[in-house]
């Protein structure tokens, strides 16, 4: 189980701190695949990228993190070499297109093992396993990425990520270059090892809320830095309470609509500044609910059992 | 207008001895008139960017040709004339630039290198006007550095530029994949603008959706060949290829969830080993296929619908 608690993480630029974790609490469960979702630059990225390396300017402000209770030392970066890999691993967004060209696979991955201290040969035999698991063939490990389409990438991917079998394995966006029938290929084998314990529990990080209602368990939906609903992903999909929930909802594309017969509409403004955010709700001057009370920072209060959100007006619907 | 004609890419990635060749492209043509976007769909590593690079004469083509307005890109030597003309954005937006550029540098050097007869004043004005058709506030995002920036908020900023520079041709490479359901909204229409100023656009995706809301036209690609192609709205109503079929079956709908026991990947021992020269590609995925798929050409079906299975 990993608990975040009160977590705030900022970078820090020459005009002030971006508030780009402003105060999330959340948990993961043991053997859930927790879903992410939210507007560009709510702070998915960020999110995931703290919970395994602060790199500068982004800094640790306050809360916690912990892991199976353990507190995690996020904050300090030496330490969490510990964690880093073996319990805790992330697949960057764009790692796909990150994976060293000029070097063949089995070598990649010879180097990452051997950056955690870990013989190559101890884990050569579990490799072999989970890339069939993958249905890719052991050859791959001759080869160059560049001869692997995306969807191949991705499924290579998870096994590197996973070969330790960490506790908690974070995926930022790892389907969102694929085509759909990839996408459901690799989302499914996230799932199986899931299913298979390989992994104990996923943070998966996308924009695509169709992805995420086939496979999460749970859904958190971050806006400007802050969790503004979690819940189950059936209830969130049906019964979407906060405004900005549900218009994200509203705003997926159905397929078969044209330009010329029917204008798609996004939210209407801009998600708030980071760096001096407005008091109160954040998503107050687009929310169509907005009202003097929202000049007060809504608190995230349990609604339906398991679902809480974060907004004044949601008891009055 | 930009065409590509019998435009074909080989690589030869065996480092050194190996013969590992790739046929990337096949003989793929198109054409995308003033003011018409046209979408290239079809998996990863089907090709996609691979052309748009050619478009973008970051490739040189292994055979054929593209031409813009009748000329052929490669000879034309003037590279600042050309950029000004064709540009490109890419999935990877942060791979276009230097980090440690701020935005607003960014703009400033498109007016020196392309638009200097703009007054500084109303330079900004027009960066301020195209910065919130595409969403961003010009406030917000000027004086960051594209580190600062997210990935959904440079993709807006690059299409931001594009408009700027009143390109003829912009090569889209899977602009939006990376953004939610309501900034992508705002990146289509951003797109939809430039197609109004009469730009030809080639849309990259693999979203089938995205695809069918906002092209005129469409290629569907599948291992470098052209497997469908014409007016979108045939495609649409009237899929043949097994392929584009099975692309438009698994769209991710929110009232349906996947059947898990059908999860069908590409075979790769079976890709490798089992397909011969003058096979069709999608032999090995195909419901249809029997010992007769021998390669297929691309067959008018109807006007502005062209399709390439013998089945058909
Ligand atoms: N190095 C940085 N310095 C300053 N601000 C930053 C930096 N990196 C990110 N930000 C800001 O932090 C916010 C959150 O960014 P993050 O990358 O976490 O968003 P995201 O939700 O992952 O977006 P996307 O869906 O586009 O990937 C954004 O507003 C961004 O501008
Ligand atoms: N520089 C290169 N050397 C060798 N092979 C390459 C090179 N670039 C691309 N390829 C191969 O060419 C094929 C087409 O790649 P391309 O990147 O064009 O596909 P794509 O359709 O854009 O895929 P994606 O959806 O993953 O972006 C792939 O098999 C790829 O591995
Ligand atoms: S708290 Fe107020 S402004 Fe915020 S979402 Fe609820 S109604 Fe809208
Ligand atoms: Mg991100
Ligand atoms: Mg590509």
């Amino acid at each position: 189980m990993v608990e975040i608690k009160g977590l705030k993480i900022y970078y820090k630029t020459l005009r002030g701190d971006a508030k780009a974790l402003d105060d999330v609490t959340f948990t993961i469960n043991d053997r859930e695949i927790l879903g992410i979702a939210g507007e560009s630059g709510c702070g998915k990225s960020t999110l995931g990228n703290s919970l395994i390396l602060l790199k500068p300017p982004m800094k640790y402000v306050s809360g916690e993190v912990r892991l199976n209770g353990e507190r995690l030392p996020i904050d300090n970066t030496v330490e969490m070499r510990k964690y880093r890999y073996k319990k805790i691993y992330l697949i960057p967004q764009y790692a796909m297109d990150a994976l060293n060209p000029t070097r063949k696979i089995g070598g990649i991955i010879k180097d990452l093992v051997g950056q955690h201290r870990v013989k190559y040969e101890e884990i050569e035999g579990r490799l072999h396993e989970r890339l069939r698991m993958v249905k890719l063939p052991k050859d791959i490990l001759n080869m160059y990425p560049f001869e692997l389409s995306g969807g191949m990438k991705q499924r290579l991917v998870l096994v590197i990520s996973t070969l330790l079998n960490p506790d908690l394995l974070i995926a930022d966006e790892v389907t969102s270059a694929l085509d759909v029938s990839s996408q459901k290929a690799v989302s499914l084998m996230f799932k199986e090892f899931r299913d298979r314990e390989i992994v104990n529990s996923i943070i998966f990080i996308t924009h695509d809320i169709a992805v995420l209602y086939q496979i999460a368990d749970r859904i958190v939906i971050m806006y400007a830095g802050k969790v503004v609903e979690i819940g189950p992903t059936e209830e969130i999909m049906a019964n979407p309470l906060h405004p900005y929930t549900k218009a994200l909802i509203k705003s997926l594309p159905n397929a078969g609509i044209r330009h010329t017969k029917e204008k798609l509409e996004g939210i209407p403004g801009h998600p708030p500044n980071l760096i001096n955010p407005p008091a109160g709700c954040r998503f107050r001057d687009r929310c169509p609910l907005a009202d003097e009370n929202c000049l007060e920072e809504p608190p995230l209060a349990e609604i339906n059992k398991g679902q809480y959100v974060a907004c004044w007006k949601v008891k009055d619907l | 207008m930009i065409k590509a004609k019998d435009l074909t890419k080989v690589f030869n990635s065996g480092l050194l001895l190996s013969k590992n060749i790739i046929t990337a492209v096949d003989e793929v043509n198109f054409e995308i008139g003033r003011g018409e976007i046209l979408a290239l769909v079809g998996e990863s590593g089907s090709g996609k960017s691979t052309i748009g690079k050619m478009m973008l004469k970051l490739l040189k083509p292994s055979g054929g040709q593209i031409l813009l307005e009748d000329k052929d890109i490669f000879s034309i030597s003037n590279n600042k004339e050309f950029y000004s003309r064709v540009q490109g954005i890419f999935q990877d937006p942060y791979s276009s630039f230097n980090p440690i550029f701020k935005v607003n540098r960014i703009f400033k050097l498109v007016r020196q290198s392309f638009k200097k007869e703009i007054s500084i004043s109303e330079w900004n004005d027009r960066v301020e006007e195209v910065l919130k058709k595409v969403g961003l506030n010009a406030g917000d995002v000027l004086n960051k550095y594209i580190h600062q920036l997210s990935g959904g908020q440079l993709q807006r900023l690059l299409i931001a530029r594009a408009l700027l520079m009143d390109v003829e041709v912009l090569v889209a490479d899977e602009i939006t994949s990376m953004l939610d359901a309501s900034t992508r909204v705002d990146v289509l229409e951003a797109l939809l603008s430039l197609k109004e100023i009469g730009a030809s656009i080639l849309f990259v995706t693999h979203d089938l959706s995205q695809a069918y809301y906002i092209s005129d036209k469409i290629v569907v690609l599948y291992k470098g060949s052209v497997v469908e192609s014409g007016s979108i709205e045939k495609v649409f109503s009237n899929p043949m290829h097994p392929y584009t079929r099975m692309l438009l079956d698994s769209i991710p709908q929110l009232d349906r969830k996947w059947e898990e026991d059908r999860i069908s990947v590409e075979d790769f021992d079976k890709s490798r080993a089992a397909w011969k020269e003058g096979l069709c590609k999608y032999i090995d995925r195909c419901s249809l296929a029997d010992v007769n798929c021998m390669r297929p050409k691309l067959k008018l079906v109807e006007e502005d619908h062209y399709v390439a299975c013998v089945k058909i």
